[in-house]
């Protein structure tokens, strides 16, 4: 055992060793918004260092893939970004129907752009209100929380579930639309900007707020690139990619909408460039409802698309392709695709790739989180543990996305 | 096709040799590349003025159909101009070792842990390669091939009337 020297002259310098103390944030903790570890090594209430634990809600979709007909993988899509599940379903279809290169009717890529931009809408609203809710705002988050409820309303009028929607078919939708969800669409359009207006009146212009915001957990347009961040996150920092525009799916050419880009890459810059995507979106559903063309709801696949009820009783072609379909029993041709869609925390890709069967041979999620959250540690590096919890809410990081 | 050719011509005139294939695969030009010179080619196309793949989208592994091979798969972006490439490299599943990209891109750092965790690919360079989502006791690799995701023995799933 060695002895410390513990006698110091009086001209020698006293050198303290510093020590850290370890926190255990997570994995269960309610300021983390899911299942996330980070141990962080604190400096008093500076955090100096963290290192943080995913997977706690790995469920091995990639692997699941594999084993399932394609038709069956929407479900799986649904659960990784459980805000937008929308925007996952309809990107896993487009991705099929390029393999496929299925040509989707105009009419239908409109509906998938307003229902799209719905859950956008969704998933912005509950990051937003959020980060009000973690700055000690609750009243924001109480008035605009229950226009979440009414987009998953319309969700339930268009297919019968809220969370973890399954919306659409390969090819188009199952039906039209019925008239008690175009009711409350409207309805959501006429009523939403007074409620999103009343929300931005309590936050955006609120000191209180900008204070505790404005340059906490930055991040530089270099560094976010370097972490490949995507989506609203880069665009905070000054980057203006948006997958919408750089590479148009679905009839996004068709639509005018700006773009919002921030400055800092801060949490009120991230917070801002939500806001305003919010009115952006509700821009594009506008113009869609008012530009919504004619025609088939589904393109012509009769391998992916249930035929209907009535053909199936009395018609020996529509019962062996309800049969087919239903059992999974549809051949697809081989290939490799990748194709990405702007999901609500950026581009979403699914690179997938086919030997012929009836399932992937190999299906990858890029998953936006998964991929930006490695960033964190160093973004609060040095800042406080109340801000800490604040930089994780406005990156918006969804545990589902993240451990797929 | 104008991208295909352009990066093809640019690296062939540097990497001549280690090109095993170019072709494009719908949207995307995809080269395959000798594994030992990818992160020379990767550097290249970061850091060469025209092409500028200053964006790294996406890397993930996968496994060759006869089982012998493991692949790592790198999709490449330049956001101002818009261009976007799949590179492949691929080696022998006994010995899967390739050069990491975390000195270009630390984004590269968990996708090459998750690469590592599901595929066992064993990133040289890598400054801290473990298991990310699956526990770190687990001693199998298990998006290969060879690990079913069901039990083999059950015969109930078996169906010859359907040929599955």
């Amino acid at each position: 055992m060695t002895k410390k020297d513990t006698t110091y002259s009086i001209n020698k310098e006293v050198i303290e060793e510093k020590e850290y103390s370890t926190l255990n944030l997570g994995p269960t903790h309610p300021a983390t918004h899911g299942i996330f570890q980070n141990v962080l090594k604190m400096d008093g209430e500076i955090i100096h260092d963290a290192v943080p634990t995913i997977g706690y809600i790995h469920r091995a979709f990639e692997k699941l893939a594999e084993r399932r007909p394609y038709a069956q993988i929407t479900p799986i899509t649904d659960r990784l970004n459980y805000c937008s599940s929308p925007i996952n379903n309809m990107g896993w279809y487009m991705t099929v129907e390029k393999l496929l290169g299925a040509k989707i009717p105009k009419r239908a890529e409109y509906h998938r752009v307003i229902i799209m931009e719905l859950s956008r809408i969704a998933d912005h609203i509950i990051c937003n209100s959020v980060i009000g809710v973690d700055t000690g705002a609750m009243t924001g988050f109480l008035y605009i929380f229950q226009w979440r409820e009414k987009i998953y309303e319309i969700f339930e009028e268009i297919c019968g579930a809220r969370l973890t929607t399954n919306i659409g078919r390969i090819g188009g939708f199952d039906n039209e639309w019925k008239k008690a969800a175009w009711d409350k669409i409207h309805a959501f359009i006429a009523e939403f900007p007074k409620a999103l207006k009343e929300f931005s009146n309590l936050l955006e212009r609120n000191k209180i707020f900008m204070d505790r915001t404005i340059n906490c957990g930055p991040i530089s347009a270099e560094r976010a690139l370097a972490y490949s961040f995507v989506g609203p996150n880069l665009r905070a920092a000054g980057v203006d990619y948006d997958v919408r525009v750089m590479n148009p799916y679905s009839s996004y050419e068709d639509f005018t909408f700006t773009v919002p880009v921030g400055t800092q890459g801060d949490t009120y810059d991230r917070f801002m460039v939500r806001q305003h995507e919010m009115w952006q979106s509700l821009s594009i559903i506008e113009q869609a409802i008012k530009k919504m063309p004619e025609g088939p709801m589904h393109a012509d696949l009769p391998d992916f698309f249930l035929p209907p009820k009535e053909q199936v009783y009395n018609n020996m072609e529509a019962l062996i392709y309800h049969f087919k379909i239903v059992m999974g029993e549809t051949d697809i041709p081989k290939g490799e695709v990748y194709h990405c869609v702007e999901g609500g925390n950026g581009e979403l890709g699914f690179y997938l790739i086919s030997d012929g069967g009836r399932t992937p041979f190999r299906l990858h999620f890029r998953r936006p989180c998964f991929i930006y959250y490695q960033a964190y540690p160093e973004m609060i590096k040095g800042i406080m543990l109340s801000d800490a919890i604040l930089t994780m809410s406005s990156m918006n990081v969804i545990a589902g996305e993240l451990d797929a | 096709m104008e991208l295909l050719n352009k990066v093809h011509e640019k690296l062939k005139e540097h990497f001549h040799g280690d090109i095993e294939s170019a072709e494009l695969l719908y949207d995307y030009p995809v080269f395959t590349i000798q594994k030992d010179r990818i992160h020379d080619v990767l550097k290249f196309l970061k850091e060469d003025e025209e092409l500028n793949f200053h964006f790294l989208t996406d890397l993930c592994g996968m496994q060759t159909a006869d089982e012998k091979q493991l692949g790592v798969i790198y999709h490449l972006h330049n956001m101002p101009k818009n261009y976007r490439i799949r590179l492949k490299t691929f080696f022998d599943i006994n010995k899967p070792e390739v050069a990491t990209a975390t000195d270009l891109w630390p984004a590269a750092n968990w996708m090459e842990r998750e690469t590592y965790d599901f595929f066992g690919v064993r990133f040289k360079g890598h400054p801290n390669l473990k298991r990310i989502l699956n526990v770190d006791e687990m001693d199998i690799f298990p998006l290969r091939k060879e690990y079913p995701l069901e039990d083999q023995t059950r015969v109930d799933k078996k169906d010859e009337m359907f040929g599955r």
